[in-house]
């Protein structure tokens, strides 16, 4: 569906940009004239001959009206951020072993045993940073990914906020696994304290990257490109 | 119609550049989350495979017990972690739920054990100090059976005796426990060879049943002839080689313990099986007289009170306890019409091996009734004796009475019965009964009735006597008074007559004077007339003048 111009004749681009133009008043956009702009640069260009993409004449970046498979890429991250989601709550992520004994940690009794020793605060920022946020992210690009494919034109401000929202906390996450890397490096007298990162903190860390990745494959632009276009969706 | 579009040249615009470029199968994208879910369900299936039973342990209490924190340990090995701690339903106990790793399934076995271990201060010792430290864990025994559980009982003490320790279990039975515990020691000639690994009440509550532990390699010394005993304690005897005191160790002085041997004396038995029953005497002593096996049951009729006779007293040749009082009961002899009381008492034919070896004769025999017969025909009865004067203790005595009453054995009876002589202390009280009835002869009433006249008629002499005295006082004292006063009279008349410048006494001196030279005069004549007796016809011859 990104490549819906790649078979309209250079005759027919008025026309469509002109009828886009009337159902997004106001508004232009390089794909309702049929250009392409470069994402690196900035820089407005023609497409190739019978082609959707090609190289940025300027920066050599990557052209592309739309990301190409843009919600089966999407799709395929979360999901495989989903499927991660699931080890990487329930595995632990950090094991202390030391003189007093051996110890295993969630995310999740972590964030209790901080809750129930007081430090709640921090109980609440590890909760927000490594619960809420995945599950939030994931959750929203999955809104975002399903209104897209049903080409739905409800509230596609507040979509678009919701994405900027998930580009700007996508790596908070990672809080955790800074903490575990670090304890695991820092933390190595052999015959004291030993800490190794589980195979959850793996597993999350994949969901981190995971997430971002889907984030960064879905294309923004797609929220706008469904807005009444009724004669699109028989494309 | 006018709008940002026209005011581009699109044909200004540059193209863009077409560069070959490798297309990925957009489909490719699908291998991410292929790749994902066999990373993740790897991850999740191997923790799910590793991840072992769940076992459920019931503890009196959770001291020093932390859900997700505390281990269990066998060996010193980690084999799983507390998961959760509650309370029971019924509040009673604490309900320990822990996680085991996968490999030690083994160990959920029916008689698998689980308990805490602390640092613990005892009698036997200190232990579980290295908990101090690290914080108390669950220690395991590995049970041996093929029946699988997965709920258990918490011990409240570590046990002492694990499976898999070397050495052997025996069953010893016990009237009561006494100062025993779980981990009482086993003492084998003052070593510390085993130790108490558990105690239960018999199914009857009749008594203990004690499970110890004997180590490799001292428990082939528990031989089936072995005899344990209570070696609790301290234990003061004072008998005539005098005052002994014996213990163990001190250890066992708080805790007590338990001792075993072979019997003296005893031929070598081989070593008893695993689990095999013994019995546990009080003392030493006591486990030492039971030495015998052989019992024969002989049962002797007393007409005599039993009084102080009790089962369990001696039965006593010439000072030797050959046997002992089973039982003492009363039965109605209708032949005689009395009583008489039955008593069995056990012999120990054992205790006269030894001394038949030596030459004499043993004397209950089982496999010789002629040679019994022929100790009664010399005159072999029981007797009652006294044992202990100030408690009446009695015990039965065997001994030859020579002129006792004929007796013959009976061996088709069973127990036999052995004839009995009236005892020392009968035939004591047969005199004194004698004396009794001739005493009864006496007519103490008349000699009552006669003391009573007797009595009487003093009574009235001594009323006489009174009345007499009265009238003494009344009428003679005055009388006397004025009698003593004219003797006073008479004396001091007489005093005037008597004093040396009295006339009498100078006429009475004059006429002694004359009297004197009277009888001079007449001395002289004797004289006289005794040299010239012929004076007195002749007369006196003239002095030559």
């Amino acid at each position: 569906m990104t490549d819906q111009n790649a078979t309209h004749s250079p005759a027919t681009v008025a026309a469509s940009s002109l009828a886009r133009l009337t159902q997004t008043p106001g508004y232009c956009t390089a794909a309702s004239l049929d250009l392409l702009s470069c994402s690196a640069c900035g820089l407005l260009c023609r497409p190739a001959r019978h082609r959707s993409d090609g190289d940025c004449p300027r920066c050599a970046a990557r052209l592309h009206s739309r990301i190409p498979h843009s919600v089966a890429r999407t799709w395929a991250f979360l999901l495989a951020a989903y499927l991660l989601y699931i080890p990487a709550n329930l595995l632990p992520i950090m094991e202390t072993r030391s003189l007093f004994g051996a110890q295993s940690d969630t995310i999740m009794s972590g964030v209790v045993f901080l809750w129930v020793s007081g430090s709640r605060m921090l109980a609440m920022i590890v909760f927000v940073a490594s619960i809420l946020v995945p599950m939030f992210k994931l959750l929203a690009l999955t809104v975002l990914t399903l209104s897209v494919q049903r080409r739905s034109a409800w509230q596609p401000q507040h979509r678009a906020w919701l994405y900027r929202v998930i580009e700007a906390i996508g790596r908070w996450s990672m809080l955790d696994i800074y903490v575990v890397a670090l304890m695991v490096t820092l933390v190595q007298i052999n015959t004291l304290a030993r800490i190794e990162a589980g195979n959850g903190a793996a597993a999350f860390g994949a969901v981190v990257v995971l997430t971002i990745l889907a984030a960064k494959s879905f294309d923004p632009r797609l929220i706008w490109d469904y807005l009444g276009s009724d004669n699109d969706r028989a494309h | 119609m006018t709008g940002p579009t026209d005011q581009i040249d699109q044909k200004a615009l540059p193209l863009a550049v077409q560069a070959p470029r490798w297309h990925w199968s957009p489909w490719l994208i699908w291998l991410i989350p292929v790749v994902a879910a066999l990373i993740g369900g790897t991850i999740l299936i191997q923790t799910l495979l590793s991840r072992g039973p769940t076992v459920t342990i019931f503890f009196k209490n959770a001291e020093g017990l932390e859900a997700g924190k505390t281990r269990i340990k066998y060996k010193e090995v980690d084999i799983g972690t507390v998961r959760h701690i509650a309370l029971s339903e019924d509040r009673k106990k604490v309900v320990v739920t822990a996680q085991l790793l996968k490999s030690a399934d083994s160990f959920l076995r029916v008689d698998s054990r689980f308990w805490v271990v602390r640092p613990r201060i005892g009698a036997g010792g200190i232990s579980g100090l290295g908990t101090l430290l690290s914080g108390s864990y669950i220690g395991v025994d590995a049970g041996k059976s093929e029946e699988r559980q997965e709920e258990f009982a918490g011990l409240d003490a570590p046990p002492f005796v694990l499976t898999g320790l070397a050495g052997r279990q025996f069953i010893l039975h016990a009237d009561q426990i006494g100062s025993l515990d779980i981990g009482a020691p086993i003492y084998f000639r003052h070593i510390q060879v085993g130790q108490v690994a558990a105690y239960e009440l018999d199914a009857n509550g009749a008594g203990v049943n004690l499970h110890v532990f004997v180590n490799a390699p001292y428990d082939k010394f528990v031989t089936t002839g072995a005899r344990f005993w209570q070696a609790s304690g301290v234990e003061l005897s004072l008998d005539a080689s005098g005052f002994k005191l014996a213990t163990e160790s001190v250890a066992a002085i708080v805790s007590g313990g338990i001792s075993f041997a072979e019997p003296p004396d005893t031929a070598p038995t081989p070593p008893a099986a695993v689990n095999a029953d013994f019995t546990l005497y009080g003392s030493r002593d006591m486990a030492m007289k039971h030495a015998e096996t052989v019992v024969r049951k002989v049962l002797l009729y007393f007409d005599e009170s039993v009084r102080g006779l009790s089962p369990g007293a001696p039965v006593d040749f010439r000072g030797i306890v050959i046997g002992e009082v089973a039982s003492i009961s009363l039965e109605y002899d209708k032949p005689r019409g009395m009583f008489r009381f039955p008593v069995e008492i056990n012999l120990y034919p054992e205790r006269l091996a030894s001394r038949y070896r030596k030459g004499v004769v043993n004397l209950a025999p089982d496999d010789s009734p002629e040679v019994l017969d022929n100790l009664v025909a010399h005159g072999l009865r029981a007797q009652l004796k006294n044992g202990n004067l100030l408690t009446g203790q009695l015990f039965v005595a065997l001994d030859f009475f020579p002129h006792a009453p004929a007796f013959k054995i009976d061996h088709s009876k069973n127990p036999i019965t052995l004839a009995t002589v009236p005892g020392t202390l009968e035939e004591l009280q047969a005199i004194l009964s004698r004396i009794a009835r001739r005493l009864d002869k006496v007519p103490v009433d008349q000699i009552a009735t006669d003391l009573r006249t007797a009595l009487q008629s003093l009574d009235g002499t001594l009323k006489g006597t009174e009345k007499l005295a009265k009238h003494i006082d009344v009428e003679l004292v005055p009388e006397v008074r004025a009698t003593l006063e004219q003797v006073r009279k008479t004396v001091a008349s007489a005093d005037t007559v008597l004093a040396s410048d009295a006339p009498l006494q100078q006429d009475l001196r004059e006429t002694l004077r004359e009297v004197s030279r009277a009888a001079q005069a007449l001395r002289s004549l004797t004289d006289y007339l005794e040299r010239h007796p012929e004076s007195l016809v002749r007369g006196k011859k003239g002095t030559p003048k």
